[in-house]
């Protein structure tokens, strides 16, 4: 067996390089995407967002892949988001309403439940939770529910959880970069080192849809090429 | 034998009146629930349902598949079971009441498997049965042996046309049970309840009855209602919602689990009930085309979400045609949204209300001063409807790089609001 014949195998993982077989959905920002294993957000698994500030754009990152999954027949799923999820804004971000679901659980020991619940129901394509409470355990048990349920879980975490060890398969942090675009650093992700920060446009993700899509397309077109 | 007499044998023994009522009930609700299996059902008081199957065979896979799917049914519910075949009726009863668990196929075969009954087993007046046990005619096979003209003198022409119907010699036309149109199925619990857990097991039950009798008439509830009924006739009732139509007993109890566990008893529950909501029709296959999403878990997350946060807990939300901001969205069902957008910038989050902001020398404050963007949107709107606003609109920044959505009054104070946060 030659060396090339040996790195052709699945079993063998090289530093350095990224596990493409991981599954995942393209973020829709080139630069990002070539960070992450399987060149987007890791799907069936947890991603944990951390930030210093609201408003600087945490959503607006997510926008494009959460707009390719609304395509899809399954939930996208907010389980007690701080404040309203604005329709018109989703709808300009290319997201089809339809698949949205909003959970609103009284007490928080409910919120966690619906979350697990809609992570292992395989009815979720993502669930974004903003959960407040720091424990190991439970991190854990979602973990597992996006594993069974082949779901994108995503958990919006004040800054503070940085220090915290987690079970998220990636967990990054974000800061408000120059001009209403952001910076992203990769604190953790599977088969990779940390990484980053790196610069993203966000800006653009706040006008119409036609933007987005040509720019999502691009972003996809140029990841493929760079595996091939 | 007298209480007296059993009470001397047995010293634990535990009397309970027998309740012809709640026979009778147990009854009805086992023919509601078995006419998911045939659709000629008869009731035999006190215990007995003849159910005609030779046309259901088909459609349950065999006798066998058939036999095995009503034992394990009724079983569940709570019952002990005596299952007994014949071609007529009155021979499938008798080997029933005689415990003899056996399968007669053919007419032919008839007369040599009623032959060791006792004939106890017969619907014939008391005096009557004495004077044959006096003649010593003691089972089936005796009175079948005897000369026909001799019975016929005998026992009289009534008794004789019983035996004929036995052996499928004359027709035996019965009086078909009708499904009720409505289910409401109470269940006494043996003992108060505080738990709302335990209510579970016995609820259980009434779902699998309910299921049952969905069955038969070929549909399946959208809704369904608990009673848990407490002593002087209080009650305390729980509606369950289902997102499609269904008769599946596990969606069911599960969805029944979820609303049990956030139930806070404030009495016990000394007996329950189950209503099925309103009725639709659902044809047998469409159990089987199970959506592609549903086979996990077999229960809508929505439903299950409901069940146990509420219904109002669970929404969707839909996009209106609207200038002002706050009217143009809408919480909607899921799954049914309008998409109605003008296309402009607007944040991904809206606050519920409005948040006046502090200034300073005249400009707007949130964590350090803001700066506005180049270009202001004015909405002027809702005068028709006394929900006038009149406002302009900017996009801030913060310090921070926090990017907000603020207003300023047109009229009035002018003061600066905060209704958006482009995150």
């Amino acid at each position: 067996m030659n060396l090339d014949a040996l790195l052709q195998g699945t079993d063998i993982w090289r530093g350095g390089r990224l596990s493409a077989a991981v599954k995942a959905v393209p973020s829709g920002f080139t630069g990002l995407d070539a960070l992450l294993p399987g060149g987007g957000w890791p799907q069936g698994a947890l991603t944990e967002i951390m930030m210093l500030h609201q408003g600087i754009g945490a959503l607006r990152l997510l926008m494009p892949a959460l707009a390719r999954l609304s395509q899809g027949d399954r939930w996208i799923c907010w389980v007690a988001p701080p404040h309203i999820p604005y329709a018109p804004a989703l709808v300009n971000a290319g997201i089809d309403l339809s698949r949205i679901l909003l959970v609103h659980p009284r007490a928080q020991q409910d919120g966690l439940w619906a979350v697990e619940q809609s992570l292992r129901s395989g009815h979720c394509a993502a669930v974004l939770a903003w959960p407040t409470l720091d424990d190991k355990v439970i991190l854990r048990r979602l973990q597992l529910a996006a594993e069974a349920g082949d779901a994108l879980g995503i958990l919006f975490r004040p800054r503070h959880f940085v220090q915290r060890p987690s079970a998220a398969a990636l967990r990054i942090q974000l800061a408000a970069g120059i001009d209403g675009g952001l910076s992203v650093s990769i604190l953790k992700r599977r088969g990779g080192w940390a990484a980053g920060p790196i610069y993203l446009d966000t800006s653009l993700y706040t006008h119409g849809p036609l933007a987005l899509h040509s720019r999502a397309t691009t972003a996809t077109g140029s990841f493929r090429s760079q595996w091939q | 034998m007298p209480v007296a007499a059993a009470r001397a044998l047995a010293h634990d023994l535990i009397i309970q009146p027998r309740d012809h009522k709640a026979e009778q009930a147990a009854l009805h609700s086992l023919a509601a629930w078995s006419y998911q299996f045939s659709s000629q059902v008869s009731l035999y008081p006190p215990c007995a349902l003849l159910l005609e199957v030779q046309g259901s065979l088909a459609l349950f896979g065999g006798r066998v598949a058939l036999l095995k799917k009503l034992r394990t049914g009724l079983v569940e519910l709570g019952y002990q079971v005596q299952l007994a075949g014949a071609p007529t009726p009155l021979a499938a009863l008798s080997l029933a009441r005689c415990q003899r668990e056996q399968m007669v196929e053919q007419q032919h075969q008839l007369a040599a498997a009623l032959a060791p009954l006792p004939i106890s087993v017969l619907d014939w007046e008391q005096s009557l049965l004495e004077r044959m046990d006096g003649m010593g005619v003691r089972r089936l096979g005796d009175v079948l042996r005897l000369p026909r003209d001799g019975l016929a003198r005998r026992l009289g022409r009534q008794s004789l046309l019983y035996l004929d119907r036995m052996l499928g010699r004359h027709p035996d036309p019965q009086t078909l049970y009708r499904p009720p149109t409505q289910f409401k199925h109470r269940l006494q619990l043996s003992s108060e309840v505080e738990h709302a857990q335990v209510l579970l097991f016995a609820l259980q039950r009434l779902v699998l009855e309910l299921c049952g009798w969905l069955q038969g008439l070929g549909a399946g509830v959208q809704t369904f209602g608990v009673a848990l009924w407490h002593r002087q006739g209080r009650h305390t009732s729980l509606c369950i919602g289902i997102h499609k139509e269904s008769r599946d007993a596990k969606q069911f109890t599960i969805l029944l689990r979820e609303r049990l566990a956030r139930l806070e008893l404030q009495e016990a529950v000394i007996a329950v009930e189950l209503r099925a909501g309103k009725i639709v029709k659902l044809e047998a296959q469409s159990l089987d085309l199970f959506d592609k999403t549903d086979v996990r878990g077999g229960v809508d997350l929505l439903d299950r979400l409901r069940a146990r946060l509420g219904e109002q807990a669970v929404k969707g939300v839909s996009a209106v045609a609207e200038h002002r901001p706050e009217y143009a969205w809408r919480y909607s069902e899921p799954g049914h949204s309008q998409k109605d957008s003008n296309g402009q910038q607007r944040p991904l989050w809206l606050l519920v209300l409005p948040r006046q902001l502090k200034t300073r020398n005249g400009r707007p404050q949130l964590k350090g001063e803001l700066k506005l963007q180049a270009g202001c949107e004015r909405i002027e709107s809702g005068w028709w409807d006394e929900q006038d606003v009149a406002r302009d609109y900017f996009v801030a920044i913060n310090p921070s790089g926090s990017c907000y959505w603020i207003y300023r009054e047109l009229s009035g104070e002018r003061h600066w609001y905060l209704q958006g946060i482009f995150e």
